[in-house]
């Protein structure tokens, strides 16, 4: 086994910021706007750290897709403990236009080139809430999948998941190579600390286009319109049952 | 602020303080004390969004999170920005309208209590962290910002705010009540942290405490009006801006629980240890017990712990535990951390009244053995937790509200105590909560401590002189209260939540 783990780290919009749609109703504002680490991605790293700590796994690398901003988040993963990063550089409307679908070939394709053995993903971004690039990734490798993970442990040359599902709990056991999708109660992040900042700003990105991998970037989805939630309206309060009745009906629901 | 020596009040004065109280609430109704004009001319600034008078929205804003009745303001405001604020401070001073400042209400004082009604500023909308200074060490947040959300946007840079009440608190409440908590024996109170301050004073004026758009480290020049105003509880203007001192974030952290044999030994003592097993799903022995947080490099680490374990083991101490990473690190503090919460699901229903008594260290050992003496022969539920690292601990008295006689009790034990604290030689400062530091509210006690009776004056000078006091009847009980008392005693209080 390589012992190397591949793990994918999206820059978002930051979790705490309230989000604006544009005046045109094209997407939201991200000028100006402040952007992270998607947090299930931080937990993915963690994850993958913890794992080189434990001298179970050798190297961990970073992956990233996107404009120059990108390089942000890979170096906030090398503060954490990645090794190296490798920034795929895709931008303009491309990059409007990056969805699951080529993301999960770009894993793919960095996958069989580092001879990873691991592919660690947050469960879904924050933004796209597609929960999709895992399973799609996993498929295209035909790698088997341990998705919703809130426990990992590497068990020779498979891996036993637990994973969070709507009944419960879940475990599984599955072969090496795989992708895992972190959820939330896998771990809690660290905090980059100040020498770490430092040390990673040696660490090595390396950068790629998709076009040198082979890979199109077309993708079958256009956006068409993006609105805010409808404003919640007030109530009103009723004195009686009968009230009640004829207001409904008045609403037309009954 | 010195520590200097505080005196309790007269009983009669708190039960004044506590009949006010509930007879304002009583006869006033909603907003009655605002004249229509008044309400409009609010409106005009901060918008129809931005003013309530409903009975929900002023009850929640009339209380925190202490035992202390609820005293609603008459009308509630939401300003977005600090043009907002000195515009509605001016319609208040014009028309000698009271203003309580309203952070996140996580206070333990009964501090936004509307004891005479008046205008509640919630300055929750005012929620940006602006000015970020990597590489000085500094942020300037608005009121609206919470300890915790701060740190989370600090996340990726490196560097923390260390100050950790207990609570998820504003950080300018924080700095209005010079908050302290478990960090501060390595990283300082508030006092220590808060750098500027833009406050807007009761006729509307904007006050750069440092400067404007100043972040000095340190400075020799002149008057120190940062730190009068920290502490000062909301009576002398509304903090709208707060420029803190940060810190790295450690390179590493161990955190370790220590039992003892004895109150005296160690220092939760075991009926905090018991609620806290009960309340956190923990199994930690039931005996008075320590937790200890080591911040440093990896290797300077080893040698704090081992140091730590021997003179612990020294003092009779067993089943040192120790933990490394974030996870178990946090279920180990959190049984302390949650103290407040576990205290009071010993006796669900009944409410938690916070005592506060700092001492010199030498002196906390007796005082924590004759304190619980003292509970269980008069069979009172106060687990005692605190920060030994200065001298100061809590007891959290969990009481029944609606027992008189068991309140009366209450009552007691805490004037005994602080006359305890109080007897110790040297700087002692007893800090009971009530209503909060300067003078009554309400509550039950009126901490009066004077110090320097010259800053009394002072303040009551900038008052006066500046205009309308936001926050009448604080600082004349005080005065009063003085007036008793030799000059050469400290003023001010805090509550803790530990």
């Amino acid at each position: 086994m390589s012992g190397r783990v591949l793990v994918g780290v999206k820059r978002v919009i930051d979790y705490a910021v309230k989000i604006r749609v544009k005046p045109d109703n094209s997407g939201v504002v991200t000028d100006g706007v402040k952007h992270s680490m998607n947090p299930f991605c931080e937990i993915a790293v963690e994850e993958a750290v913890k794992m080189k700590e434990k001298k179970l796994i050798k190297e961990v690398v970073a992956v990233s897709c996107g404009p120059q901003q990108a390089q942000e988040t890979i170096r906030t993963a090398l503060a954490m403990g990645a090794d190296r990063g490798i920034h795929v550089e895709v931008s303009g409307k491309d990059f409007d236009l990056l969805g699951p679908l080529q993301v999960s070939k770009i894993m793919a394709a960095l996958a069989k080139k580092e001879d990873a053995q691991l592919i660690i993903l947050g469960k879904q971004a924050i933004d796209g809430d597609c929960n999709q690039t895992g399973q799609m990734t996993a498929a295209l490798l035909d790698w088997p999948q341990g998705t919703f993970a809130s426990e990992v442990s590497l068990e020779g040359d498979k891996v036993k998941v637990v994973r969070e599902i709507d009944g419960g709990l879940e475990t599984i056991r599955i072969n090496t190579p795989a992708v895992l999708t972190a959820d939330l109660r896998l771990n809690t992040p660290r905090y980059a600390t100040l020498p770490n900042i430092m040390k990673a700003k040696k660490k090595k990105i390396e950068k790629v286009k998709p076009a040198d991998l082979g890979l199109d970037m077309t993708s079958r989805l256009e956006v068409l319109r993006v609105d805010e939630p409808p404003q919640r309206l007030a109530g009103v309060k009723v004195e009686t049952v009968a009230d009640l009745v004829a207001k409904l009906r008045e609403t037309g629901r009954l | 602020m010195l520590l200097g020596r505080r005196l309790l009040s007269r009983r009669h004065r708190l039960a004044h303080c506590l009949a006010q109280c509930r007879s304002l609430e009583t006869e006033r109704t909603a907003g009655s004390a605002v004249p229509d004009g008044v309400l409009s001319a609010f409106r005009s600034v901060c918008g129809d969004d931005g003013v309530s008078v409903g009975e929900a929205v002023r009850e929640q804003h009339g209380k925190d999170e202490s035992v202390h009745r609820c005293c609603p303001p008459d009308v509630v405001l939401f300003p977005r920005c600090v043009e907002e604020v000195s515009a509605l401070a001016k319609i208040c001073s014009r028309h000698r309208l009271p203003i309580i400042p309203f952070g996140t209400g996580t206070g333990l004082e009964g501090g936004v209590s509307a004891v005479q009604g008046g205008v509640c500023f919630s300055l929750r909308n005012m929620d940006l962290v602006l000015d970020l200074h990597q590489e000085d060490f500094d942020v300037t947040v608005e009121p609206g910002v919470t300890r915790k959300a701060l740190n989370a946007s600090l996340r990726d840079t490196g560097l923390w705010f260390p100050v950790d009440p207990g609570a998820d608190a504003s950080l300018c409440g924080m700095a209005a009540t010079s908050a302290s908590g478990t960090n501060a024996v390595r990283y300082g109170t508030m006092r220590e942290n808060v750098v500027n301050l833009e406050v807007v004073l009761a006729d509307g004026s904007v006050l750069h405490t440092a400067g404007r758009g100043r972040r000095p480290r340190k400075t020799a020049a002149g008057y120190n009006l940062t730190n009068l105003f920290v502490g000062s509880e909301g009576t002398l203007g509304v903090i709208t801006k707060a420029t803190l001192r940060l810190h790295g974030v450690p390179e590493a952290a161990v955190s370790a629980v220590c039992s003892f044999p004895s109150v005296q030994a160690a220092f939760l003592d075991d009926v905090m240890m018991d609620a806290c097993n009960r309340f956190s799903s923990l199994s930690y022995a039931v005996r008075p017990s320590l937790f200890l947080e080591f911040h440093g490099s990896e290797h300077g680490l080893e040698e704090q712990v081992h140091a730590a374990e021997e003179i612990s083991q020294g003092n009779g101490g067993a089943g040192f535990q120790w933990a490394k990473d974030a996870e178990t690190r946090e279920r180990l503090w959190r049984a302390r951390h949650d103290a407040w919460y576990a205290s009071l699901a010993l006796r669900p229903g009944c409410k938690a009244y916070s005592t506060d008594v700092c001492v010199p260290l030498s002196r906390l050992p007796q005082i924590l053995v004759e304190t619980k003496e003292d509970l269980v022969a008069n069979g009172l539920t106060g687990p005692i937790v605190g920060h030994v690292g200065d001298g100061n601990f809590h007891c959290l008295m969990v009481v029944d509200p609606g027992d008189p006689e068991e309140m009366h009790r209450v009552h007691l034990f805490v004037e005994r105590l602080a006359r305890d604290g109080f007897g110790e030689q040297g700087p002692i400062s007893t800090q009971q909560p009530g209503p909060g530091g300067l003078g009554g509210r309400g509550g039950f006690f009126t901490v009066v401590v004077v110090v320097v009776a010259g800053v009394v004056e002072a303040a009551g000078a900038l008052q006066s002189s500046t205009l309308q006091l936001p926050q009448p009847g604080r600082l004349s009980h005080h005065a009063q209260a003085m007036a008793q008392y030799k000059p050469g005693t400290a003023i001010g209080s805090t509550g803790g939540r530990g």
